[in-house]
């Protein structure tokens, strides 16, 4: 047989290989996710409190916070470092802002073969895109209902 | 008058041995360091090959293979008839631009992993059909092609599963012909596109193992022999996961192959040291395998008969953000031994 004929033959088939396949051990990915996110975000909170040793104020402290993190992640990214980290760390340097600039940095790096326009132009939000447009189409969302809410109660 | 035999439902028999008169095979670095590094015949240190980009780098993987194989069989290009030639790229560009300055004409293949199974096996046909005295079968893969093409950017930091593979840097070549050589080509069995509806493309293995499983049990009716009558029977890049299922599928189906089973893809890396999960896969896995190992051996007469099933996952990413499932191909190729006792 070359195609498996009903719904309930695939679904068995898929539960076998689901079996038989090995996985991540879950709480190995926890632990290190918590490690690693939680290392990032301490070093920002590092950079936020330099900053505001340094006299700043704290909105002005955490968008050096964000810009900082931002650029080492870029840089990072670039020395095929972060990769490396990511496959240790998974979700954990997945979610903090560094893996949103990993996402951004990694086609702009692949893609500069394809040339300006084509190539990075086109490319550079492969991976980010769906968020940005996801995140900004939400947040309006979320601002409408909130300037209804604010009109009726 | 032809000279093969319709054999069955899917397999030919050729009546007149074809050969396999030289053979070459070109890795990376990666593959080097693996446990089969010292089986092949160069090992290429820098990924990029000194091109510009990296479908340039695969395709001159594939000119280096071509020029192996040739002088391994004592020839020289111009008298290559023809080439059989195929990548995992989209419209096949690896070897679109790597072969053209050989000058020979090219047939253009595409069979996923399964296209060295697919190359040989119409070599061997074009052979026995009189189309040429030597022709070339070759085809190659790429990691970071196969990356940028299937999955993310190589910076890109993301975790793999576990039952994902990892795409071989490499090329494999056989000049196929009808004067003799060292290994013969006694029979092909083709492929049927086999999808039992799994949609995950992290887990390849998983998905051509029934196709494995198709050919490989079609093969062993249509010439009425037994798993035992091969001394090994080696699929391309199933992996652990893949091999797994295969041998139970095998089994569902009459076949104990457990015994003689081997895995192109298990073979090449070592999970252990070198991360890559579920094994090596891509054409240049079971290509270079070939030319770099199995061959050599049948060559040799440690082996008499193996039956040789390049493997493929039939997807794009075009069918996968369609919501598609991954059909698998497999083609069969029978490799004997010219050796007596």
């Amino acid at each position: 047989m070359t195609q498996l004929a009903s719904e309930e033959e695939k679904k068995q088939y898929e539960a076998y290989v689901k079996e038989v396949t090995p996985t991540h051990s879950l709480l190995t990915n926890m632990v290190r996710a918590f490690l690693a996110g939680g290392l990032i975000c301490v070093l920002g909170q590092g950079i936020i409190n330099f900053a505001v040793s340094r006299g700043l104020d704290q909105e002005t402290a955490g968008t050096w916070c964000s810009v900082t993190l931002i650029f080492l992640s870029a840089l990072t990214t670039g020395l095929n470092l972060y990769p490396r980290f990511a496959r240790w760390a998974g979700a954990g340097c997945l979610v903090p802002i560094t893996g949103f600039a990993n996402s951004v940095a990694a086609p702009a790096i692949e893609y500069q073969k394809e040339g300006q326009v084509f190539g990075i132009g086109c490319r550079i939000f492969t991976i980010a895109g769906p968020v940005i447009l996801y995140g900004i189409l939400s947040s309006a969302a979320l601002g409408l209902l909130d300037w209804l809410a604010g009109r009726w109660f | 008058m032809g000279a093969a035999d319709v054999l069955g439902k899917q397999s030919l028999v050729f009546r007149e041995p074809v050969f396999i008169q030289g053979w070459g095979s070109v890795v990376g670095k990666k593959e080097g360091e693996g446990p089969m590094g010292a089986c092949f015949d160069q090992i290429e240190e820098d990924p990029a090959l000194g091109a510009e980009n990296w479908e340039e780098a695969e395709s001159r993987l594939q000119i280096l293979a071509a020029k192996q194989a040739v002088e391994h069989a004592g020839l020289s290009m111009e008298e290559i008839r023809m080439i059989f030639a195929g990548d995992l790229l989209a419209q096949s560009i690896a070897s679109s631009f790597g072969i053209g300055q050989l000058d020979r004409p090219v047939y253009g293949l595409f069979g996923a992993c399964s296209t060295m199974g697919e190359a040989l096996s119409l070599a061997a046909v074009a052979v026995a059909a009189g189309a040429g005295t030597h022709v070339l079968a070759l085809t190659s893969s790429h990691f970071a092609t196969a990356e940028k093409e299937f999955r993310f950017p190589l910076e890109y930091g993301s975790q793999r599963p576990l039952s994902a593979s990892w795409t071989v840097t490499g090329s494999g070549a056989c000049v196929v012909g009808s004067r003799p050589g060292q290994v013969k080509i006694t029979g092909i069995t083709t492929g049927k596109i086999t999808d039992y509806g799994l949609k995950d493309s992290q887990n390849m293995g998983a998905c051509m193992a029934p196709a494995a499983c198709q050919t490989i049990s079609a093969h062993l009716r249509d010439f009425s022999r037994s798993p035992e009558d091969y001394d090994r029977i080696i699929t391309g890049d199933l992996g652990y996961v893949g091999q797994q299922i295969l041998l139970d599928l095998m089994e569902e189906e009459g076949f104990r192959i457990g015994k003689v089973h081997e895995d192109c893809g298990i073979r090449i890396f070592d999970r252990e040291t070198q991360d890559t999960h579920a094994g090596g896969s891509g054409c240049g896995c079971s290509a270079s395998v070939l030319a770099g190992w199995i061959l050599p051996k049948i060559a040799a007469g440690e082996w008499k008969r193996v039956l040789f099933v390049p493997t493929g996952a039939l997807m794009s990413r075009m069918s996968f953000y369609e919501g598609n499932s991954v059909p698998g191909i497999a083609q069969a190729v029978v490799l004997e031994t010219v050796q007596e006792n």
